[in-house]
């Protein structure tokens, strides 16, 4: 009870963390009921007079054909947190797997897990998902997500692995192979427990990194062919000369986004960090 | 130390043979016919023999009708003797042609950034840590920049410094109206279009690397080794250069391992700036469904980034002795 309340007490009082979750509740909510108040579909030529600044009637301006820049942006942010918490939540979870097993299990399995593991993390990622994307003729979001985590995981399996490789070898996991612990159990109930934290983490540094790569994979023009995305949005505004003619409400808002999005999930990161290890504490 | 660099090779050569089975497997593996797929969205060729007689090139160089393990064998064979097809959207030039045109501008681009980036954000990073005023000015400027896609930056210094202020110039490498030569005027011409494109990778990456300092260098102050040396009363300075040499190896390594991030966001920022590298080239590929010409891009970006890793492994031999001894070291 008193621990938890500890807790409590940290994580109200750490202004990275609360400022950092607020930017993220904010665009959440943004993403989640923003597309509700639309007037047009984010594609639909709305407006005859192709682009226009900012006014009452659209709330972002239009873009260069005339699109609503308001219904694009929050459409676009909906499919950021996906990307985010499915391509971040897979990265994560194939880390763990693999980081898990090569640490726990060592010996032969280790060996090829951890030549693999060092092969991937040399393999410039983007190029492997530029090669794979370019050959789809039709690419879903789900898809985007799948590629982005599969080939987003190997430095969690690094970390994880090492942090396994220490832990297995404690008297308590000795003592739950003993007692005659299935291996799975042992990581689950034994090992896991005692990273909680570092995963927590380390998700969140997944979910940024996946929102980062989405947005290069989508202005390079790699992205879903059937959505909108805030990549494809600064691709359209960069190729239909949104710089030249000044369309600052074209290009602004979805960098702006992706920066705050990514820059609270790094601020709640370093937030969580202190609460979790009081030595970081500010006191 | 042999030891130390027959690891890294082996990896490096799994990883290339990896990424040409890659190269190879994937337009094979796809659902469709490549070429006419490839044929069928081809500008330049619109009168049926020359469709005939690039099929006849494509159908014999993919060798579609041989068994998959002589394919395989004369893709690789084809790889070693430099031919990587011939560019449909840049009809009938070749892809290494192509990429040879564009790889210089990719060197002048990242090198400098890269490693100036690193430098410049490292020793800032050091000089930050633990003095408050600057940590708390300057930490959170650093995790917005890293939070910062690439081609947002550029996107909004394209706009600022080119469109608004209108003193740099937004796209291209040189003015159209000059041809290359080694002329003052040509040169000067080429850095003004330069600089733009490298100062928005510099900053990202300063920023980025600064971050990683300041908390290797206050994770190095609270080690045993600095609380000795302060005991023993040692000057602050002294016990700071400590920290750095310690705390700099893992940025060596951290180095490493961003390169494939780095390239990524090298290829966004010359797609902003029409900067005629590897990015640009990829692009108009992309655009022009050019498939032999991604996949030169692709060989070409993996490539890059193995070579500059095992620079970065060179370089770690020299600084970290204990990989020198064949001790295992911060990268083993």
């Amino acid at each position: 009870m008193k621990k938890r309340s500890e807790v409590l007490y940290f994580t109200l009082r750490n202004k990275k963390l609360l400022i950092g979750s607020g930017i993220i509740l904010f665009f959440l909510i943004l993403a989640l009921i923003g597309p509700t108040f639309t007037k047009y579909k984010p594609l639909e030529y709305a407006s005859p007079r192709g682009a226009e600044p900012p006014s009452t009637h659209f709330w972002m301006g239009t873009t260069f054909f005339g699109q609503d820049v308001f219904s694009q942006f929050v459409n676009g942010l909906r499919a950021t947190f996906v990307v985010g918490l499915l391509g971040g939540g897979l990265g994560t979870l194939v880390g763990m797997l693999i980081g898990f097993t090569a640490g726990y299990r060592g010996g032969i399995v280790d060996e090829i897990l951890n030549a693999f593991t060092n092969i991937v993390l040399v393999i410039p990622t983007l190029a492997v998902l530029l090669i794979i994307a370019a050959y789809l003729q039709v690419r879903s979001l789900l898809m985007e997500c799948l590629f982005i985590g599969l080939t987003a995981w190997p430095w969690v399996a690094r970390a994880i692995r090492a942090q396994t490789f220490s832990l297995r070898t404690r008297e308590f996991v000795d003592l739950a192979k003993l007692s005659g612990m299935k291996p799975l159990r042992i990581i689950r109930d034994e090992i896991a427990p005692n990273m909680m934290s570092y995963l927590v983490l380390v998700f969140i540094l997944q979910f940024g990194g996946a929102i980062l790569t989405a947005a290069t994979l989508d202005f390079i023009g790699l992205g879903p062919t059937n959505t909108i995305s805030l990549g494809l949005m600064m691709q359209y505004a960069v190729l239909w000369g949104a710089l030249p003619f000044g369309m600052w409400w074209w290009f602004v808002p979805p960098g702006l986004a992706i920066t705050a999005i990514v820059g609270a999930l790094y601020s709640m990161n370093v937030g969580l960090d202190e609460i979790f290890n009081p030595k970081l504490r500010e006191i | 130390m042999r030891r130390y660099l027959i690891r890294k090779m082996v990896i490096y050569a799994l990883t290339f043979f990896l990424a040409v089975t890659i190269d190879w497997l994937i337009p094979r593996f796809m659902p469709g016919d490549p070429i006419r797929n490839m044929l069928t969205r081809v500008s330049v060729a619109s009168n049926a023999t020359a469709i005939q007689m690039m099929y006849d090139y494509y159908a014999r160089l993919f060798g579609l009708d041989l068994p998959l393990w002589q394919q395989y064998l004369n893709f690789w064979k084809a790889l070693f003797q430099g031919d990587l097809g011939i560019s449909t959207y840049l009809f009938p030039t070749p892809v290494v042609d192509v990429l040879k045109r564009a790889v210089p501008y990719d060197v002048f681009l990242l090198v400098p950034a890269v490693l100036l980036g690193w430098y410049t954000g490292n020793k800032f990073g050091a000089f930050a840590a633990r003095s408050k005023r600057l940590d708390n000015f300057v930490l959170p400027i650093s995790y917005i920049l890293t939070a910062t896609p690439y081609m947002w930056l550029g996107i909004l210094m394209a706009w600022f410094f080119g469109i608004v202020v209108g003193i740099f110039p937004i796209a291209g490498a040189y003015s159209f109206s000059l041809r290359p030569t080694w002329s003052v005027t040509f040169l000067l011409d080429l850095l003004h279009h330069w600089f733009l494109p490298f100062a928005s990778l510099f900053i990202i990456e300063f920023g980025g690397w600064a971050i990683g300092m300041r908390n290797m260098i206050i994770y190095e102050l609270e080690a045993e080794y600095s609380r000795y040396l302060n005991a023993l009363g040692a000057p602050k300075s002294l016990v700071r250069k400590y920290a750095f040499d310690n705390a700099i190896l893992p940025q060596i390594t951290g180095l490493a391992l961003k390169l494939g991030v780095i390239v990524a966001g090298a290829l966004v920022t010359e797609v902003v700036f029409s900067y005629p590298g590897i990015g640009y080239l990829l692009l108009a590929a992309i655009q022009n469904q050019d498939y032999f010409l991604i996949q030169g891009c692709f060989l070409f970006i993996v490539l890059g980034v193995l070579i500059a890793n095992f620079v970065i492994d060179l370089v770690y031999l020299v600084v970290d002795p204990r990989t020198r001894r064949g001790m295992v070291g911060e990268s083993a």
